[in-house]
């Protein structure tokens, strides 16, 4: 098992749509939200994610596939 | 002296020992150094801090170091230039410069967090430190690590050019290019920090590193004459710097160091290419929306900043405000300040210029009120900047009747 801590950004055209669902159930992915603000038009969600790498890894790349911005929990780690 | 309290969740208050963690357990919210103010108050005066050094260790009671120094002996009290040349430009009564564009040893702000993030690493008994970069932040953890004698690990997306990252190896870092998008290398640094046991300084040492920023307020508010000015132009990339100079006059003022009530209004300065803080600021939202960065201004080059929230909030209580500068808007603060005062910054130097410009000229900020404008990186790292833009005046034969010609005909010119 991996664990993986992660910042999702959601932008407008995602809100309704049920993300971590399908996290969970397309992916067998255990999520644990730690701290999120959602809000009509935008949102972001800090998550703790345990699952088998390969299955993260696939995860992860759906999630940047539907549009979803997906950081380390501390967002931008690269500075200039 | 117990100065520590140790460290403390920005978000939910939760408390930690002093140890190299980053992240509250619980809600996932970034830690920050949590001092004894009460101690404090019984040691630090003006009288303490003026017998220090003429370094950024005058305020070492301040800072999160709780042994000797260990790197970084000369790093800070750059100057604070009263810039009159550039005040009569823009038409005021009262600007200065704080000039980090002399910082030593890497001729940038980062040298302040970094050398406090290297001490605090040699405290907690680490033997190598490492950071993600493209730029003044690798150039600095590689000289500190060098003169700590501290292994240091520096990662780079591998399609940086390799003029950006002379001015790291020199100093003899490890450098590893990691090749893939921003995302993939910035995760994949993200995860390094997690597993290694290393002081990756804007990581697992980030609650110590930012401190370091403090230094640069506290100058401004001591070289000032124990006194705030009235505006303070502040770069912002990641969001700290703004949030840690506004902690560092708090805190003066806590101690009781300053004179007279504390109206200092902080103003965030952003690119137009990138700058989703000062976005927050102009539509009055706590929201931050990421963006991908699309400027000349690389130095400030962060998307998704961590600290942009807390930027954000600096400016509101503070009663400041923001400003983006569009790349040509950039270039041209560049030449103004290097044209009135003699100064060379780099990109994000000309960004504050010309957000104090356009704050001036929109009167949010009086004409008559004293303005810190922050220069915190050399000019000379980036010259490529200003490539398009200058070129020699005068390009004559090697005789004197060339010369007086040439002469005569730019006097003409100007005439």
């Amino acid at each position: 098992m991996t664990r993986m801590r992660l910042r999702l950004t959601f932008p407008p055209h995602l809100i309704q749509e049920p993300i971590v669902y399908r996290l969970v159930k397309d992916f067998d992915i255990v999520i644990n939200i730690r701290r999120a603000d959602v809000k009509a038009d935008y949102g972001w969600m800090a998550l703790e994610l345990d699952g088998e790498e390969a299955q993260l890894e696939r995860g992860v790349k759906w999630l940047k596939e539907k549009g979803v911005q997906v950081d380390p929990i501390e967002r931008d780690v690269i500075s200039p | 002296m117990e100065k520590l309290n140790g460290l403390r969740c920005r978000e939910c208050g939760r408390r930690y020992p002093a140890t190299p963690v980053h992240v509250c357990e619980f809600c996932f919210g970034p830690l920050e150094v949590d001092y004894r103010y009460d101690a404090l108050k019984r040691v630090v005066t003006r009288e303490s801090i003026t017998a220090g050094p003429p370094s950024m260790w005058r305020y070492k009671d301040l800072l999160p170091i709780e042994g000797d120094v260990a790197v970084g002996h000369h790093v800070g009290f750059t100057p604070l230039i009263r810039a009159r040349n550039l005040a009569d430009e823009l038409g005021c009564r009262e600007v200065w410069i704080k000039n980090d564009s002399v910082c030593h040893p890497s001729w940038s702000f980062k040298d302040r967090v970094v050398s406090v993030a290297v001490t605090k690493a040699k405290e907690f008994g680490f033997d190598t430190v490492a950071c993600a970069s493209t730029g003044n932040l690798a150039n600095s953890v590689a000289a500190h690590a060098a003169e700590g004698r501290l292994r240091s690990y520096i990662f780079i997306p591998a399609d940086l050019e390799q003029g950006k990252v002379l001015a790291t190896l020199v100093y003899n870092p490890t450098l590893v290019a990691v090749h893939g998008t921003y995302d993939e290398v910035n995760r994949l640094c993200s995860e390094i920090a997690d597993k290694y046991r290393w002081a990756f300084v804007n990581v697992n040492f980030r609650p110590y590193y930012s401190e370091g920023s403090k230094s640069y307020g506290f100058e401004i508010v001591e070289q000032l004459g124990w006194r705030t000015p009235g505006h303070i132009i502040v770069p912002c990339a990641g969001g700290s710097l703004i949030a840690k100079i506004w902690k560092a006059i708090k805190e003066f003022e806590q101690l009781g160091l300053i004179d007279g009530p504390v109206t200092t209004k902080m103003h965030a300065a952003q690119a137009l290419g990138c700058g989703p803080i000062v976005t927050m600021v102009k539509n009055d939202t706590d929201v931050l929306v990421p963006v991908r960065p699309n400027t000349i201004a690389k130095s400030l080059a962060i998307g998704n900043p961590a600290d942009g929230y807390y930027a954000y909030r600096t400016t509101k209580e503070s009663g400041g405000f923001g400003e983006h500068a569009t790349d040509e808007e950039i270039v041209e603060g560049m030449l103004l300040l290097a044209r009135t005062e003699g100064i060379f910054t780099e990109t994000a130097g000309g960004v504050t210029v010309a957000a104090a410009k356009k704050l001036i000229e929109s009167g949010v900020i009086p004409r008559d009120e004293s303005i810190v404008i922050c220069v915190t990186g050399n000019g000379l790292k980036t010259p490529d900047a200003l490539y398009d833009r200058l070129e020699a005046h005068v390009k004559i034969k090697p005789s004197l009747s060339a010369f007086d010609k040439a002469l005569a005909e730019l006097k003409a010119q100007t005439a």
